[in-house]
């Protein structure tokens, strides 16, 4: 019944076997579906615009000493408050007359650090808690949630505040404190999706294959609730970066005289009538890079939903 | 699992039920039948009278029962283990429902046997795609690129894939089409002479029942009204007014023609 | 021409990095004040036939048609705003999988409310007995409990039947229905056919029927177009099926088992490259030939 009439089509090979309809090993198959992912974020202008501006923060972060003008530590209080463009301070210099280029190159490690920590843990907290409590129901679905329940009722920068002050300011303390704020919304999303497929036929099936309730969670429930969980983070990267800048605003996240980028405008702050750059400079990096990850996540949404896909 | 002589399934005052307190709903009542072990026994009836509920009873996938329920000579308790899940496969009766939406073909049928540690994999996938008709390009499709017939083929691939002893088929064939359904129910008479399963089936299509199955139970409103032959059915012998009901509108639809 | 629905040369694709594979391939026909039926293979491209009148094809899907008018208004022409209220006011579809067109976490009756609030504007108490009697009207035994039930809590045939009630209420003129009774028992396909065909008699609404049981479709629908491989291979008058030349028709009505006469071995059907690749066969017909 296949009828398939031949399209003009570029003559490569490797983009032949990644694309064929017809894999004929299973690797071939898991390639050929992640590459057509990939060209259909690739034609998301917008979602590329995104994923440009975040792989340039990877390179400026891994490159730093090497892309930065001069240390981000070197005070020259004779050219303090440098205004942008001036002697040699592209972006400005701040209240010790340290370049502020320099600062926010060496404070993209600090950002790039919390936001992968972040996005690494929460939502595998939250995939864990959501997807026992929704699959498994019973007593276990009722204290699972209102342990959730109980995180979530606290307005999320106070909860970090008194983590922090509690375990004492820094940055690994400070991404612990997003950690534990930041999970009970996946929960939430896991569970919810959860509570959708664990009646599904398809379940069954698997449980009549003999496979056990952990198994089935892992492999059968978590790749379908992966991809909302992708999308939700991706979105809510924003926020957890102005989290993160908010704790160092605070000064009780990074420490002085560490570059962070919320930091900075805390410390910015006091001459933001007189001396505007140095405290917009951060807030620009931090625009930039929370709109990139938010672009990339309506761009994963597109690719990713299987709403669009599953009929 | 030990085999008694001509023990297959057997159902002894099966009562099952959903819900507790007045949201109880009794989908089952007092059923009692017999399959032997290599028989072929159908299940027909109104919709929503609980046929399904039973494949589901038997499966464990119905938790609240009470009654007897034994499968290759052994009882029941609540729980199946591993043993009963290699000997015992199930056809669901929705094959939008019961595919994976994000697991190829190829996937469904290697977990399948991977969970049950059968090795060749590769051969046995062919091998089963080719017998229920579906050419090698469908083995890494999505359940998305598959139309309602070509999933319910796929279903029954993952159940016959294992090798079970007994097959529960709930409406195998009713999104199939007609020349589908014969290559599917040839297949299925096929294995059962080459390799001695019990089918316990349940359609709403009375030849297809009358094809495959060599008694059939009626069921209306949760209890089974009667059970009769094949050869009774054919010849539109019925006692209880349901049945008669029942062949009477199937043979109507046919004179209509 | 008073046709309700004339659909021209369409075309259903799906590009397939390898080449384009046609699910329905160039097909024609049009649909009076009568019940048609579409009947063919699995995979022939029925179910995507109906979705495509509704311009439910998904991307990366393609559809292509001449045209496909609604009472001479080109469907293809409207914006996805205006598509969305024909969808489910002008035409209605039920959908072959009725649980899964379900949301599976909100009770039956608050989703069939739903659906007739936005169209009727009830209150929802109406709404609420509207319901009660739609599914009743489907032969639903025990309305309450179904209303008060979530999706998997119900049978096969209820789910079916849950949806045609659902298609029901807003008072369709086109009614598409996607195997509406693969799952009920004969009684109550009986019941529900008669439902649909009073529908069609007394509103004089249109009905696409599609189903696997040729018995059915022949008793039932007025004309059947038969599909195989996305084209349409034969049209004929429904109670004529059993007349028809197509060798793939044939074919088809041979391998249907027979309650009165066993055999041991079903006849299956022997494919022939040549049948997908003949041209379509048009459906069209004039209303004056109906009549
Ligand atoms: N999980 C559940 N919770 C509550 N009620 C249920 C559940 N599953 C099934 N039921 C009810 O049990 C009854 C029997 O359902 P069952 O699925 O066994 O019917 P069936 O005979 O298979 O019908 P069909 O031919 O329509 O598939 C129905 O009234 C149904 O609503
Ligand atoms: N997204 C897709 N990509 C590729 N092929 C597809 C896709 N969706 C559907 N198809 C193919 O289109 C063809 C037509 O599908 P359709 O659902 O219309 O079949 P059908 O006639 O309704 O069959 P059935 O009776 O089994 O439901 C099938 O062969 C199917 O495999
Ligand atoms: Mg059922
Ligand atoms: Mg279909």
């Amino acid at each position: 019944m296949s009828m398939s009439t031949e399209l003009p089509q570029k003559s490569s090979s490797l983009y032949e076997w990644l694309t064929t309809d017809t894999p004929t090993s299973r690797k071939q198959a898991r390639l050929s579906s992640w590459y057509r992912s990939w060209l259909e974020l690739r034609s998301n202008p917008m979602a590329m615009f995104g994923i440009a501006i975040l792989l340039a923060l990877v390179l400026i972060a891994w490159f730093a000493p090497l892309l930065a003008p001069q240390s981000p530590f070197t005070q020259d209080l004779a050219a303090r408050l440098t205004p942008p463009g001036e002697g040699g301070y592209i972006l400005g210099s701040d209240s010790l007359g340290r370049d502020i280029l320099s600062r926010l190159i060496y404070g993209s490690r600090i950002t790039l650090y919390i936001v992968s920590l972040v996005a690494l843990m929460a939502p595998i907290v939250g995939l864990f808690v959501g997807t026992a409590a929704g699959y498994l129901g019973g007593w276990i679905d009722v204290t699972l949630m209102r342990i959730t329940d109980i995180f979530l009722a606290f307005p999320k920068l106070i909860l970090a505040l008194a983590f922090v002050s509690a375990l004492g300011a820094g940055i690994e303390n400070a991404v612990l404190a997003i950690v534990l704020t930041s999970w009970p919304p996946y929960a939430r999303i896991a569970r919810a999706e959860t509570l959708t497929i664990r009646n599904a036929d398809f379940i069954h099936a698997i449980k009549l294959q003999g496979a056990g309730a952990l198994r089935i969670i892992t492999r059968h429930i978590w790749p379908l609730c992966i991809s909302s969980l992708v999308i939700r983070v991706t979105l809510d990267m924003a926020g957890i970066i102005l989290t993160a800048a908010g704790l160092g605003f605070l000064g009780l996240g990074a420490q002085p005289p560490s570059p962070e980028w919320g930091a900075m405008i805390s410390a910015g702050r006091k001459f933001i009538l007189d001396h505007w750059w140095v405290a917009t400079m951060p807030g620009l990096a931090i625009f930039i890079v929370s709109l990139a990850f938010n672009l990339l996540g309506d761009g994963l949404r597109d690719v990713l939903d299987p709403k669009k896909n599953s009929k | 699992m030990s085999q008694g002589n001509n023990a297959g399934i057997g159902l002894e005052h099966v009562n099952v039920w959903f819900g507790e307190h007045e949201e109880r709903v009794d989908a089952v009542k007092d059923a009692g039948f017999a399959v032997p072990f290599g028989g072929s026994f159908g299940l027909v009836g109104e919709s929503g009278s609980g046929k399904s509920t039973i494949l589901r009873a038997i499966t464990g996938l119905a938790p609240d029962w009470s009654g007897k329920i034994s499968v290759l000579g052994q009882d029941l308790g609540q729980d199946r283990g591993k043993e009963f899940y290699s000997a015992v496969q199930m056809v669901f009766q929705d094959p939008y429902a019961s595919l994976h939406p994000r697991q190829t073909v190829d996937r469904v049928l290697s977990e399948a046997l991977s969970l049950h540690g059968f090795d060749t994999i590769n051969d046995r996938i062919i091998k089963i795609l080719d017998d229920v008709g579906l050419d090698q390009s469908f083995r890494f499709r999505w359940p998305h690129q598959l139309s309602g017939g070509q999933r319910q083929r796929v279903a029954i691939a993952r159940a016959l894939i294992i090798e079970p002893t007994i097959l529960l088929l709930d409406e195998p064939t009713s999104a199939l089409d007609v020349s589908v359904q014969a290559e599917i129910l040839n297949l299925l008479t096929r294995l059962r002479t080459e390799r001695g399963l019990t089918y316990l089936m349940v359609s709403h299509d009375l030849a297809v029942v009358g094809h495959m199955c060599s008694e059939i139970a009626v069921m209306n409103d949760g209890e089974i009204v009667e059970v009769l032959s094949v050869e009774d059915l054919r010849a539109l012998k019925a006692n209880h007014p349901y049945t008669r009901q029942l062949l009477d509108a199937s043979v109507q639809k046919r004179k209509n023609e | 021409m008073t046709n309700l629905l004339e659909v021209k040369n369409l075309t259903v694709k799906f590009p397939t990095r390898h080449g384009v594979f046609e699910a329905v391939r160039r097909i024609s026909f049009s649909l009076g004040r009568e019940r048609l039926g579409i009947v063919g293979e699995s995979g022939s491209g029925k179910s995507m036939t109906g979705r495509a009148i509704l311009r439910l094809i998904k991307s990366p899907g393609i559809l292509e048609a001449d045209y496909i008018t609604l009472e001479g208004k080109d469907l293809l022409t409207l914006s996805e705003k205006e598509m969305r209220r024909v969808r489910g006011h002008r035409i209605s579809m039920i959908m072959q999988d009725p649980k899964f067109s379900l949301n599976p976490v909100m009770r039956i009756g608050d989703q069939i409310c739903e659906g007739y609030r936005l169209h009727a504007r009830a209150s929802r108490a109406e709404a609420k007995k509207k319901t009660l009697s739609m599914l009743e009207t489907v032969l639903i035994r025990d309305p309450e409990r179904v209303f008060n039930a979530y999706p998997h809590e119900m049978s096969g045939g209820m789910g079916q039947r849950i949806m045609i009630a659902m298609m029901l209420i807003p008072d369709p003129q086109i009614l598409i229905a996607d195997e509406p009774t693969s799952a009920l028992d004969v009684t109550v396909q009986k019941e529900v056919l008669e439902i649909m065909d009073k529908l069609v008699r007394e509103r004089g609404m249109g009905l696409i029927f599609i189903s696997h049981d040729l018995n059915v479709v022949s008793a039932f629908c007025d004309r059947v177009l038969i599909m195989y491989s996305g084209r349409i291979v034969e049209t004929c008058r429904a109670d004529q099926l059993h007349e028809a030349t197509h060798p793939y028709t044939v074919g088809l009505l041979n391998s249907i088992p027979q309650l009165e006469h066993p055999v041991d071995h079903l006849e299956v059907l022997q494919r022939d490259d040549a049948w997908s690749k003949d041209p379509s066969v048009s459906g069209i017909v004039e209303t004056e030939e109906i009549a």
